[in-house]
């Protein structure tokens, strides 16, 4: 059920990055969505999740471009799983810590993803450092967002139900 | 932390290692060949030329091994060929040596008008004092004692002891040997005595006679035992000794420690002939 959940996360959020997220900055995306939900999985279920979240995700993603396969499911597999790790050994229930995670997540995925592009002679990025600052700041944001909905939804449902049957009496 | 022994450790690992094979697939290396052909064949290149530099190795050792001792046998036999060729090359020398002096000897013997016989020297004098030497032929091939016995470098001696099948030669160099002498060329006449060692002397030579270094001395034939005109050796002092003569080193124009054959001299020289003659 929770890996039905995983797969249709990832392509809402691949379908939405197709259709709606298309504004490149410097070569860049300005969110990564499918990014926000691996690390996003990886941070609720563990490494394990966050790896075949990251990899299948990544894959798929890849597939959907015109380069390389293999390089945006290996950044996402590495972010996945060493998300998890950090899920697990930390406390990261507060929207800062969620906010640094997906920051630094996002961080190392543009680190590998541009490096791995840069080493194979396969695109060139000049100097991404301000992109991928903004894609890290946009993918936090949307992160500790989600984690805030995500957190907030059961409970609000749960205060409806509670509401309409008082109402009912 | 992370701990790779982990069994999601294995798995992150395992996963990563098929990313970068499939991106390694589909990457061109500078040379046009994908990256994983060429990082594939590299990795295989590596270990068939591991392989093989072993198996070369291996090889190389074996074939050296094997021609070591192959080596070690064929430098016995050529070893012992090359004794077996110096034997005979020292026999070769030997025999050409042997071969050498006969043909001197020969040659001396057409020259000369005498009746002569070689014989070979069997034994040396074992006492300094007696210088004399011994050959292989005796009174059965007519030698007799007072023979002249000469070499193709000159006069070397008399028999003094003839056997029946060998004789006794007194070298001209004995204490005790004399010989009738004369300078070649200025013909004056002496005694050439023994002394013992290497030298000759020459005595009773007048003391205006004209004798110089270098001069070479023959024999005079008056002694009635060595035939006339056979060197004795060569003038190398002139001293003047007493009055009236002149005390003269020769050296011997023969090398008695070389002598392999020699001729005895049967022809009787003419004084013994005459002293013979006059005892009848």
């Amino acid at each position: 059920m929770r890996a039905i959940g995983i797969l249709v996360a990832v392509a809402a959020a691949l379908a939405f990055q197709q259709t709606i997220l298309t504004r490149y900055v410097r070569g860049t995306v300005a969110l990564d969505l499918v990014l926000v939900v691996v690390v996003y999985v990886a941070l609720t279920s563990g490494p394990v999740a966050g790896l075949w979240t990251g990899t299948f995700a990544g894959l798929i993603q890849d597939a959907m471009t015109t380069g390389v396969i293999g390089i945006g499911g290996l950044a996402k597999t590495l972010v996945g799983f060493l998300t998890g790790i950090v899920g697990t050994q930390f406390i990261v229930a507060q929207p800062v810590p969620r906010f640094c995670v997906f920051f630094g997540a996002t961080v190392l995925h543009q680190l590998v993803f541009i490096g791995l592009n840069t080493l194979l002679d396969l695109r060139h990025f000049g100097s991404p450092y301000a992109a991928v600052a903004g894609q890290a700041a946009g993918n936090a944001a949307v992160g500790v967002v989600a984690f805030q909905l995500a957190e907030l939804l059961p409970g609000a449902v749960e205060r409806r139900r509670a509401a309409k049957g008082r109402l009912r009496r | 932390m992370l701990d790779i022994r982990q069994r999601s450790g294995y798995l992150f690992l395992g996963v990563m290692l098929g990313h970068i094979l499939l991106i390694s697939a589909q990457v061109n290396s500078r040379s046009g060949v994908p990256v994983l052909e060429a990082v594939t064949f590299g990795a295989l290149a590596e270990v068939e030329r591991s392989i093989s530099a072993g198996v070369s190795s291996v090889r190389h050792g074996w074939s050296g091994y094997a021609g070591l001792r192959q080596l070690k046998s064929q430098n016995d036999e050529l070893t012992r060929r090359l004794e077996e060729a110096q034997i005979a090359l020292q026999q070769q020398r030997a025999l050409a040596d042997r071969t050498r002096n006969l043909e001197r000897l020969l040659d001396l013997r057409d020259t000369s008008k005498l009746d002569t016989l070689a014989a070979e020297i069997i034994a040396a004098g074992a006492m300094p004092d007696f210088r004399t030497l011994t050959i292989d032929k005796g009174t059965r091939e007519g030698v007799r004692v007072d023979m002249a016995v000469i070499a193709p470098a000159g006069i070397v001696g008399r028999v003094v002891l003839p056997t029946s099948r060998a004789a006794k030669v007194q070298l001209l160099i004995d204490r005790n040997a004399a010989a009738g002498a004369l300078v070649e060329r200025s013909r004056a006449q002496g005694v050439v005595t023994g002394g013992g060692d290497n030298r000759l002397r020459m005595d009773y030579v007048s003391e205006v006679a004209d004798v110089i270094v270098g001069d070479l001395v023959v024999t005079s034939g008056i002694d009635g035992i060595y035939p006339k005109g056979y060197v004795i050796g060569q003038v190398e002092s002139v001293e003047k000794s007493g009055t009236s003569y002149k005390t003269i080193t020769i050296r011997p124009a023969v090398d008695f420690t070389s002598l392999e054959e020699v001729l005895v001299v049967l022809t009787p020289t003419p004084t013994r002939e005459l002293a013979a003659g006059g005892v009848e």
